[in-house]
């Protein structure tokens, strides 16, 4: 085990940041900490770097309990999200600060950075400043910097926030690909849920201090263990309703609730690629006016209203709608395949339920 | 706003950073040697001036404050500033618009100008004047001609003190409409604003600050100015301003009497610190509450839908 | 270049603004200039070196030079420090502390001059400490570097502060995270990046202090090759009625603090190198 986290807490005055949360990273492991801000997993990543001191709990690095090793010698490479690169140094002088401190010789400095250089796409910058690179060599720079004195691990706090869009894309495929060669342990926040999903072998979710759920991009997608991930994790339909004779009942959707207790309100959820949707306003149960269609690529979304004047969103493929020849404005009619009961943040989910034959769509997020 | 939250909850006195704080032996030292420092350094100087100024009783310290020569140095005092303010004010706020609001050859050198008086020693900017309305200078014969009178006397040392207070409005501005930019002023001319109307309207609340605290350093310069002005006055009892007369009285070994004017003069610098930092905290209150209605905490970020959206029954 | 046109003409008062800028600077500054620097170069260069060149004159350049260059010196391992502890630490008397930085800048240098020669003074609550170690406070070189330090602290102070509360303390948590220990992250990291506000502030102190009379005037006592500084020739010049003396030794010291700044300011753009 690389990382273990056992029981960690972390409090500022009154406020809990991080509240008992335990996790182990394995060697050579790619983890990405998911959540949104404030949700404490940039004060779990400091707490691993030493930058933080866990109020309870213990934390072990390689089997060494960390709790009490100051920061400069946990050999730990940090990155952090704005680089907080040296601006008085040039690429060269960054990258060889930790080997300096080492007190390595010239010229294995020299080879060790020209190596750096090499393998992150920095050659022919060393001597420039950071106020010379654009952002994508300044956070390459950053890397290189905390990766050359070797560490047990590889930190990385919003690796991607400063970057913009286009880049950013790039910038992950090369982290993977990073990561592959350098089979280095790596642990690194987000608060996009697509770069989360994309990049980590697994997947830690984090809301208010509380390690929500923990799996592989796949598992917290199709099996999320709470409302919080249901929602944080792609998009959901999300319906208050109130239970009356075994039926949960809004406006005319109406799920079967069975061993629910009358009166009870219950939390519906139902993601949009559950909706079927047909051009017969009879074909299916519910009725519904097509309000809006959004164009999100290879994918669209509808949103339908019933008339009751509740909105569904539905996920439809570019084919299928051309195919049905649907138009805003039209009736229509839609089923809904799957949908869960959804417990409260911190509460365990029930299992999905199929109402229909269960079609497994091979869709993404 | 994890950021901000983490910057809010870890104050120096956490304890939390470990390795990049110092040990908190260290900075008590660190300080107690700026405490000590400030204290010898410009505390003493401060209580001393108070103490010497009421040593001897208030009777005494009234007497020096009420004799004709003192409320004539204080006339003369109010007089330049009352002329002096306005004019760098004026001059400030054309400065700083030219400045920021346009790009034009030469820019770089009449900034360097605006910075002149900061380079130039006081008394080198009294002879200056000197060389100019002097009895030899290039106007004196002219001035002489008709009865006219600069230096030595009271237009002397408003023009010097002019010098030497010109650049404080126009530096506190510039900086700041740098930093506005000028959008809001295109946005008021595409809505129709005349020029005055932008400058009064969009310019101008958004500087006030900045402004008013220029005002004040101006103000507290004008009044204390002392080589300029020594210069160029004829230092002649009854025809100086007060830092004049502080030091006629002290060289005339009327010690307490000089304490006791000085003493407007302290209070006049200790109501500055005062203003500038009440402007201060407005300054702040106004950025904080700005602050606020920008940064509302997004819950959710990141995929483009973020559409969850809880519905009840109506 | 297009651009910047479009700007020119998109917001008004660029001629009313310039305008009255430009004949202002020409009356406030660039007539009473112009005329010192006609009559100085109408005195010949014989006139000229006569007064600038007296060993009075010179004795009292080396005074201003050193006890300036001392004053400003000290202010930036005072100023650095305060700056530091300002920005850096919580602690009570903190606000009342930065406040009080402003007292010379506020205070006129006169009343400084008044108070600091009696604080400093024989029977002065500091100076007779001083008097038994043999130190004079006041009509000594001792009095005139303190009422330089002390007239000219607020700028470095002010200059190094803003850049520190801007700093970014991630950068030192970084050098901690490659193994940088306080002392070395201090040195390495945080004070090259101060370097530029340092040397601006002290260029800022060192110029203040060099044209400094007011103060200097209640401290010196204007002792001849002792005591007496630069502006305080000029004066005694002028005292005499020696017109062309003051506008030479005057010409002479604008002369040298344009080098002096001239100079700081190639330091300052090394020093700034790692910048835009």
């Amino acid at each position: 085990m690389s990382i273990e986290l056992r029981h960690i807490s972390k409090r500022f005055g009154d406020i809990t940041a991080v509240r008992n949360i335990s996790f182990t990273v394995g060697e050579g492991e790619l983890v990405g900490l998911l959540g949104p801000s404030g949700g404490g997993k940039t004060t779990v990543l400091r707490m691993i770097a030493g930058l933080e001191t866990p109020t309870e709990g213990d934390l072990f690095v390689r089997g060494r309990r960390m709790n009490d090793v100051p920061v400069q010698t946990r050999n730990i490479g940090f990155v952090f999200q704005g680089y907080a690169l040296f601006k008085t140094m040039t690429v060269f002088d960054n990258i060889a600060f930790g080997l300096r401190i080492q007190k390595q010789q010239p010229a294995d400095i020299a080879a060790r950075v020209e190596e750096l250089a090499k393998t992150l796409g920095l050659e022919g910058l060393e001597r420039r400043f950071p106020h010379q690179l654009s952002g994508g060599q300044r956070q390459r720079v950053a890397i290189a910097r905390a990766l050359a004195p070797k560490p047990n691990v590889l930190l990385l706090d919003e690796p991607f926030g400063a970057v913009d869009a286009k880049i950013r894309q790039e910038l992950r495929e090369w982290l993977v690909q990073l990561h592959d060669e350098l089979n280095i342990t790596t642990v690194f926040v987000t608060h996009d849920q697509e770069e989360a999903m994309e990049v980590s072998n697994r997947i830690l979710i984090f809301s208010r201090g509380n390690l929500e759920q923990l799996g592989s991009p796949r598992e917290v997608y199709e099996q999320p263990r709470n409302e919080f991930v249901a929602r944080f994790i792609g998009v959901m339909n999300v319906l208050e309703m109130t239970v009356s004779g075994g039926i949960a009942r809004l406006g005319g959707l109406s799920f079967p609730a069975h061993g629910h207790s009358e009166g009870q309100t219950l939390r519906i959820g139902f993601r949009p690629y559950a909706v079927q949707v047909s051009k017969s306003p009879n074909e299916y149960r519910h009725q519904a006016i097509l309000k809006h269609t959004y164009f999100l690529g290879i994918m669209l979304r509808l949103e339908l209203e019933t008339p009751d004047g509740l909105v569904v969103r539905a996920r439809m493929s570019k084919e299928d709608y051309a195919r049905l020849k649907l138009e805003d404005g039209m009736s229509v009619s839609f089923q809904i395949r799957e949908y869960r009961v959804l417990a409260r943040e911190g509460e365990i989910l029930t299992p999905e339920v199929s109402l229909s034959q269960p079609t497994v769509l091979g869709e993404g997020i | 706003m994890a950021r901000n939250l983490h910057r809010v909850l870890t104050p120096a006195n956490t304890r939390s950073r470990r390795g990049a704080d110092e040990s908190r032996l260290t900075q008590w030292i660190l300080i107690g040697i700026a405490a000590i420092f400030v204290g010898l350094f410009l505390v003493l100087p401060l209580v001393s001036m108070f103490y010497e100024a009421f040593r001897k009783g208030p009777g005494a310290y009234i007497s020096a404050l009420t004799q004709e020569n003192t409320l004539d140095s204080i006339r003369y005092t109010l007089t330049i500033a009352v002329l002096v303010v306005p004019l760098n004010a004026l001059f400030g706020l054309a400065a700083a618009w030219a400045l920021t609001r346009f790009q034009f050859r030469g820019k770089a050198l009449l900034t360097t100008l605006i910075d002149l008086p900061f380079a130039i020693s006081p008394v080198v900017v009294g002879v200056m004047l000197i060389a100019l309305f002097g009895y030899q200078g290039w106007l004196g014969p002219w001035l002489r001609a008709h009865d006219l009178k600069v230096v030595f006397a009271l237009p002397g040392m408003v023009l010097a003190t002019v010098f030497v207070t010109f650049p404080f409005v126009a530096r506190e501005l510039i900086p700041m409409m740098q930093s506005q930019g000028t959008e809001p002023e295109q946005a008021a001319l595409t809505l129709g604003a005349s020029g005055w109307q932008v400058f009064w309207h969009v310019t101008l609340p958004s500087i006030k600050w900045a402004l008013l605290y220029g005002l004040i350093l101006t103000t507290a310069r004008a009044m204390g100015e002392f080589g300029a002005v020594f210069v160029v006055s004829n230092r002649i009892a009854g025809e100086m301003p007060i830092p004049l007369w502080v030091d006629n009285l002290n060289a005339d070994h009327r010690g307490s009497e000089a304490f006791a004017v000085a003493s407007l003069l302290a209070f006049l610098a200790l109501g500055t610190l005062a203003l500038k930092a009440w402007l201060e905290s407005r300054h702040q209150e106004e950025e904080a509450a700005g602050l606020w209605t920008t940064s509302s905490p997004v819950i959710n970020s990141g995929e483009s839908e973020t559409a969850f959206t809880t519905q009840t029954p109506p | 270049m297009k651009q910047y046109c479009k700007t020119r003409r998109l917001l008004p008062g660029f001629r009313l603004t310039l305008g009255f800028t430009l004949f202002y600077l020409s009356v406030v500054v660039l007539i009473p200039m112009s005329a010192m620097i006609l009559r100085g170069s109408g005195m010949g260069w014989g006139g000229f070196w006569k007064y600038v060149l007296d060993p009075r004159a010179i004795a009292a350049y080396k005074l201003s030079l050193v006890a300036s260059m001392t004053a400003a010196l000290l202010n930036v391992l005072f100023g650095t420090l305060l700056a530091w502890v300002l920005v850096r630490y919580t602690f009570p008397g903190r606000r009342l502390m930065d406040a009080l930085v402003d007292v010379p800048f506020a205070l006129p240098t006169a009343v400084a001059g008044l108070t600091l020669g009696n604080l400093y003074g024989p029977q002065g609550w500091i100076g007779q400490w001083l008097a038994p170690m043999g130190i004079a406070g006041v009509n000594s070189r001792f009095g005139v570097v303190i009422a330089l330090m002390f007239v000219s602290l607020p700028f470095v102070v002010r200059t190094v502060q803003p850049v520190l509360e801007t700093f970014e303390q991630e950068v030192e948590e970084a050098a901690a995270t490659l193994g940088a220990g306080r002392w070395r992250t201090f040195f390495r990291v945080v004070l090259p990046t101060l370097l530029p506000s340092i040397i601006t502030g002290f260029a800022l102190a060192f110029a203040r202090a060099l044209g400094e009379f007011g103060s200097i005037q209640f401290v010196s006592g204007s002792i001849p090759f002792r005591t007496e500084i630069a502006p305080q020739i000029l004066i005694q010049h002028l005292d005499e009625h020696e017109t062309a003396g003051a506008i030479a030794v005057a010409l002479f010291l604008l002369i040298i603090s344009f080098l002096i700044l001239g100079t700081i300011n190639l330091i300052e753009t090394w020093a700034r190198r790692f910048q835009n």
